[in-house]
């Protein structure tokens, strides 16, 4: 058994306190160790790619105990792609927070920091439906944190709509679990694989309510309309990089409904037929909608972002909603997409933010580092309208080729095509008045002097942005991963048959015993 | 015993629903409590009613399902947790704007400047 899958988890679980017990007063040693300790994350989450990428499914048994009485963690292309992605987004973004001093403004933040990629590896990793809730509790706590990390009045409301909305949440997710509990009697998934399709056709009203619960649980998490409400001002208002983070936390609602909906309950389980097809592709294209409607009606630099993002997860969510494997591809490469490009846009939507008074969309004198700023707008604009040349406009051709024989698909075109232009008129707009109108106004003499943002900064934005430049040149490469991992998903014999076959303590006597 | 504890669970849940609907932190925060009360004493069920039974297998007739217990224990710990950091996080903003509104102002066009 080996035991690398656990350290994309342990890892920040002994960083973290180590930097609160150790380092509590010295920022440099913080950064250092948090640094040091996503570097080995990325190195780590790299090397399980790797070993996942040929198809094997690995399987870590906690305490030794086989499933499905004991908690096992699962490597499989799927999650093991989802940990390098927020590894080494989770590296750049750091960078920012150093390189702009947020993590100067209060206290903790590296700590924080690595309780959230904690929370966020376990989610991915778990194969487990009621630790999967745990994790979700661990990456939610951190991030409230994060979120209300160096105060302020309208930060410190928001945080509470977001705290509250969460909780909410959390009590829905235990709902739905107590009725898979007693309709199946186990949590874990590869087990509850085996027991729903045993379920009597006849008496399936428990684990359909059951499954719709679950739905609405990761809908709140992935932010789908109506239950979206929690997200703009909570993304708009927590600190920039702490934002960016938060792009990778959409996508776990995402990760979850792929992977709890394609093994599960798959699409040909009679019992939930029409659940994806009648209920989550209409609501998915209204996401899309809706949030590009809202980048278009957005007044702030920041909220724009935030609803580009719902109008992104409506993407995601209208390609998932198909579950055909063809959907899934598409979704998956949406996914990597996307988390890059939102963080990309958090951030830079911090950098204008510096020297300006406020982010509202009106003019204002040129301010310091300006153009290099504009340049990393433009092109980070490009890539989440999904503009050619960047992987936005690749990853929306997939996802249009992929509701091609949807009965939907009328729809789903009109939907997505529509709602691109508006994006892009939204994000020009907000480029013109933000950008290239601020020449037109003089500076006032009473403008404080301004110091353009750090180089680190930029740094971090520019590395965010070149992975999206290397997701669109090697798309055919990740494409047919993505293909790979979403054949994975619809063949889940390997996966079912590594977790409840391997034995663990006590299922075969050992010596000694 | 069924009838009373689904009663309770559904008191609870309307109760909880109703106070989280009120947008003031305080009501807002006693739903939420009441809707955790509801989704423990939930969980316990989903293994169950059983009475006088051991959670434990000593004789192969008479247990009840030892592992709802242990999600209860687990939600319970949880959300004691989270209970206390929306209460501090309520209290800050509450201490920080003279308002206990847990829905945005009608006018929220300007931003004051983040606090260094």
């Amino acid at each position: 058994m080996s035991h690398w899958i656990i350290l994309p988890v342990l890892l920040p679980a002994f960083v973290a306190p180590f930097i609160v017990l150790a380092a509590r007063y010295h920022i440099g040693i913080q950064r250092v160790l948090s640094v040091a300790g996503v570097i080995a994350l990325v190195c780590i989450s790299a090397g399980l790619a790797w070993q996942a990428s040929d198809g094997t499914v690995t399987l870590y048994q906690l305490g030794d105990w086989a499933a499905p009485f004991g908690i096992v963690l699962v490597a499989d292309r799927l999650s093991t792609l989802m940990v390098l992605l927020t590894s080494v987004l989770a590296l750049f973004v750091l960078l920012y927070a150093i390189g702009s001093k947020w993590d100067e403004r209060g206290r903790h933040f590296h700590a924080l920091y690595q309780f959230q990629l904690m929370g966020i590896m376990g989610a991915f990793l778990t194969g487990d439906l009621f630790n999967l809730f745990v994790f979700f509790e661990v990456l939610l706590i951190a991030s409230y944190g994060l979120m209300i990390h160096s105060g302020g009045n309208v930060r410190l409301r928001a945080g509470v709509q977001y705290v509250l909305f969460n909780l909410l949440g959390s009590t829905l997710f235990l709902f739905a679990l107590g009725s898979i509990y007693a309709e199946t009697g186990t949590l874990n998934m590869a087990d509850l694989a085996m027991r729903v399709q045993l379920i009597d056709p006849e008496a399936t009203v428990g684990i359909r309510i059951a499954a719709v619960l679950l739905l609405l649980v990761f809908a709140i998490k992935a932010a789908v309309v109506p239950l979206h409400f929690w997200l703009p001002s909570s993304y708009a208002e927590a600190p920039g990089p702490v934002a960016a983070l938060f792009a990778i936390m959409t996508k776990v609602g995402a990760y979850a409904i792929i992977r709890v909906y394609t093994i599960v309950f798959p699409p040909d389980l009679e019992a939930t037929a029409g659940l994806h097809g009648l209920w989550l592709l209409p609501v998915a294209l209204l996401s899309l909608a809706i949030g590009m409607v809202g980048v278009l009606a957005a007044k702030k630099l920041d909220r724009l972002v935030a609803f580009s993002v719902i109008g992104s997860m409506g993407m995601v969510m209208t390609a998932i909603a198909l579950f055909t494997p063809d959907g899934i591809a598409a979704a998956l490469y949406y996914i990597v997409h996307s988390t890059l490009a939102a963080g990309a846009l958090f951030l830079i939507a911090d950098l204008v933010r510096t020297g300006r008074a406020n982010l509202a969309l009106t003019t204002a004198p040129p301010v310091a580092g300006a153009a290099l700023t504009a340049g990393l707008f433009f092109v980070a604009a490009i890539a989440m309208t999904g503009l050619p040349p960047l992987s936005g406009f690749l990853g929306k051709l997939l996802i249009l080729d992929a509701t091609f024989n949807s009965p939907l698909a009328v729809w789903a075109w009109a939907v997505i095509l529509s709602a691109s232009l508006i994006s892009v008129i939204g994000f020009a707009r907000a480029g013109s008045v933000v950008f290239w109108k601020a020449h037109s106004i003089a500076p006032t003499d009473d403008t404080p002097p301004q110091t353009a943002p750090a180089t680190l900064s930029y740094v971090a934005v520019g590395g965010l942005l070149t992975l999206l430049v290397a997701h669109t040149v090697f798309a055919g490469p990740a494409y047919s991963y993505m293909t790979a991992t979403s054949a994975q998903l619809f063949a889940p014999e390997p996966y079912i048959s590594t977790v409840l076959d391997t034995p663990g303590k006590l299922s075969e006597p050992k010596e000694g015993y | 015993m069924e009838l009373l504890v689904a009663s309770a669970i559904g008191i609870l849940t309307a109760a909880g629903l109703y106070l989280v609907m009120r947008l003031r932190t305080f009501p807002v925060i006693m739903g939420i409590s009441l809707l955790t009360y509801a989704v423990n004493v939930f969980l316990f069920a989903s293994g169950r009613l059983k009475v006088g039974a051991p959670p434990i297998l000593t004789d192969a007739t008479n247990y009840t399902d030892p592992l709802p217990q242990a999600l209860v224990l687990t939600a319970i710990v949880i959300s004691f947790g989270m209970t206390a950091v929306v209460v501090m996080v309520a209290l800050g903003a509450y201490l920080g704007s003279d308002d206990d509104h847990v829905d945005d102002p009608v006018d929220d066009t300007t931003k004051p400047e983040d606090a260094a």
